[in-house]
């Protein structure tokens, strides 16, 4: 097809746990006047109505793709409904697609980076995650889908913050952290946000990583002089330092450029071998004796990379790597990352 | 590239029609040509393009037709035949639930499918209906003895409405999306998720791995005699040989109307062994299977912006039964229809 990234449909994807405030937050996206005419896919296995003129009911097939990994999976309905929507485009210029509490947002995610039709209508904008700040805790501890929807998010609303005392919320807060410290967090009662919290976010677009992220400049940044970014989350400074035992997100940055040559091939062979374990990556990079900026994320196995713009006058060149995921060997990692550095790092 | 790059052209054959909107299917029911488009209306081309709104304020996913009738299928859940008189039949309502695929029999039997659920209404009006172990995204009849074949994860499915037991399964990994049967009756062969084509011998279930199609196959259509199958997805028109009784095993299949869009709609020529290609930049030829010789059908304007329209895919492209006049729609609701010269 011949359409530009612009022409592409921005798809938002609502996870979160049942009764943690996933309709009220759809509810409020599609009541207020914001201009947009949304299709909205919901699981047929629903909370309960939602008042919009295109409704989709999905059944959340997720298939394994043709290699046999176990992680590399999309959601065959998805596919199948994205082909129906583009029969109805000029009927609503967003999507969103609402998924059980149940539900792995990879599938869905990835669904958007591997089948070609999909890709070539419609672009993931962010997962957004709505936690029940009451019940978020218990729900780590015991349900591995609520952590894989944490460790997934863009944008977490940690709702009903009314229902706890300030030190539950900071403690809830504290263990989001642990898990996933580069989502922008907000702290809601009945999912009150503006919509450009959750809508627009770009979050999977290259050129955006970090400008959405502010949080992602402040790894390893100690003085935290750098907070001029105008959002309105929270960096949960301050907060009690929680270490998940099981999900963990690690950050490695090198001074100065790396080798593409010792770079590309060990971040595929990692993303190969570690897929399962990592959900989430993310990386910007000095190449040596390249001007512009390579800029990465993953999803699983599935990685997408691209040049970006220029690296700025005085702009200092650095290299930024962030992985989420489960079990990860830390040290490893930074060995690894640390060898593809063209100066020695110390 | 221009017309005279073309041994000939048949364009001043070609009357445009404006369909109106992206063109889901075309088809000439007793001759008549006609429409079936996205916004729900199937619209008669001749005379005074009339409409029929059969899926009011819904959308036509699915379609088949003969030369008497056409079947759509629409997220409203509803199926309709439709006649060349422009007469509707409702024959069935999922309730909303999105139709996802169809097919008709010559007998005037329906199969459809709705998520996992596939129905078969025989010509009397009985509807039988079997599960699927996942969604099917495609459905087909068998040529001989009243049998469903059905597209699904993992492979396909062949049942015979009428008889109780477990179909015949034909086994392949991944996802698969339409089916359609050989002439014969010997070979299945299904499109997939993943811009490949898979094949069975139905006999012995041996497979058939038919792959380097850089988009997924839509369209596929078999030559008059049944030993060729046209298939778009890639930047020419594949035709794969069925004659041998290993079908294309071990062979390379042939390629024709080469160029850089990628085909998105192929028609055989109902009697000769020619076909029609239409590609995603919206332009059609007509080519010969044997020495590949190619006639320009229809070309769209290199501007884009002087003539506001944008140039989009053809979508539909059907021949009549005498192989005279060829009807195609395109996404953007253009369409057309060429008349041979005598
Ligand atoms: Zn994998």
């Amino acid at each position: 097809m011949t359409e530009s990234t612009s022409d592409k449909i921005p798809v938002t994807v609502l996870t979160g746990y049942l009764g943690a405030g996933k309709t009220t937050l759809l509810n409020r996206i599609l009541s207020e006047d914001h201009g947009h005419k949304f299709a909205v896919i919901v699981n047929e296995f629903g909370e309960i109505g939602i008042d919009n003129d295109l409704v989709v009911g999905a059944d959340e097939e997720v298939f394994e793709m043709n290699n046999g990994c176990i992680c590399c999976t999309v959601r065959g309905d998805l596919i199948r409904i994205m082909e129906g929507l583009m029969k109805r485009r000029g009927k609503f210029d967003a999507i969103i697609v609402e998924t059980t509490g149940l539900a792995d947002p990879a599938p869905v995610a990835q669904t958007f980076f591997v089948d070609q039709d999909v890709q070539e209508q419609a672009r993931l904008d962010a997962v957004v995650t709505v936690a029940d700040a009451k019940w978020l805790s218990d729900r780590l501890r015991d349900a591995p889908e609520a952590k894989n929807q944490i460790a997934f998010a863009d944008v977490i609303l940690l709702n009903k913050i009314d229902l706890v005392t300030p030190e539950e919320l900071r403690e809830v807060e504290a263990r989001i952290r642990a898990i996933n410290p580069y989502a922008v967090l907000h702290k809601t009662n009945r999912c009150e946000v503006p919509l450009s919290a959750v809508l627009g976010r770009n979050a999977f677009d290259l050129d955006r990583i970090l400008e959405v992220e502010p949080a992602f400049l402040e790894v390893d940044d100690h003085d935290h002089h750098d907070h001029s970014h105008g959002h309105d989350h929270d960096h949960g400074h301050g907060l009690k330092h929680y270490h998940d035992e099981e999900m963990q997100s690690v950050a490695f940055q090198i001074d100065g450029d790396v080798d593409p040559h010792r770079f590309m091939p060990w971040i595929n062979l990692i993303t190969q071998k570690e897929g399962p374990n990592i959900l989430r990556s993310k990386g910007i990079l000095s190449f040596k004796d390249e001007p512009k900026r390579f800029v990465f994320q993953g999803v699983h196995m599935i990685l997408d990379g691209d040049l970006q713009r220029d690296w700025k006058p005085g702009e200092k060149r650095q290299c930024k790597i962030v992985f989420i995921g489960r079990n990860l060997n830390e040290e490893s990692l930074r060995s690894g990352f640390m060898a593809c550095a063209v100066e020695p790092q110390h | 590239m221009n017309d005279l790059d073309y041994d000939k052209s048949l364009t001043s054959h070609v009357e445009d029609i404006a369909a109106g909107d992206h063109v889901v299917a075309a088809a000439f029911l007793e001759g008549a040509p006609a429409f079936a488009l996205a916004n729900g209306e199937i619209v008669f081309a001749a005379g005074n393009n009339r409409r029929i709104a059969v899926h009011p304020d819904a959308a036509i996913l699915v379609t088949a037709s003969d030369s008497r009738l056409i079947v759509t299928g629409g997220d409203d859940g509803r199926i309709f035949l439709t006649s060349a008189a422009g007469t509707t039949q409702e024959v069935a309502n999922e309730g909303g639930k999105w139709i996802d695929a169809i097919a008709l029999r010559e007998d005037g039997a329906i199969a459809w499918s709705v998520a996992k659920q596939v129905r078969a209404r025989d010509a009397k009006g009985v509807v039988k209906s079997f599960e699927a172990p996942s969604s099917v995204r495609g459905l087909a009849f068998m040529p001989k003895g009243y049998r469903v074949a059905m597209a699904h994860y993992n492979g396909l499915s062949l049942w015979f409405p009428n008889i109780v037991g477990e179909p015949e399964t034909l086994k392949w990994a991944g996802s698969h999306l339409d089916v359609i049967i050989s002439r014969d009756g010997q070979f299945a062969v299904s499109s997939m998720q993943e811009n490949s084509l898979h094949g069975w011998r139905i006999s012995d279930k041996k497979d058939m791995r038919m792959t380097g199609y850089p988009s997924k196959t839509r369209s596929f259509s078999w030559s008059s005699d049944g030993e060729w199958l046209a298939t778009s997805g890639a930047d020419a028109c594949v035709v794969w040989p069925f004659h041998s009784k290993d079908g294309p095993m071990g062979k390379a299949p042939k390629e024709c109307g080469v160029r850089a869009p990628k085909v998105t709609q192929v028609a055989f020529h109902p009697k000769s062994p020619a076909l029609a290609v239409g590609y995603e930049d919206g332009w059609i030829l007509l080519c010969r299977l044997a020495d590949s010789a190619e006639l320009l059908v229809r070309r769209t304007p290199d501007g884009t912006p002087t003539t506001g329209r944008k140039r989009a895919a053809i979508s539909a492209l059907v021949w009549d039964s005498d192989g005279k006049r060829l009807l195609f729609g395109a996404e953007n609701g253009d369409a057309g229809m060429l008349t041979l010269p005598v």
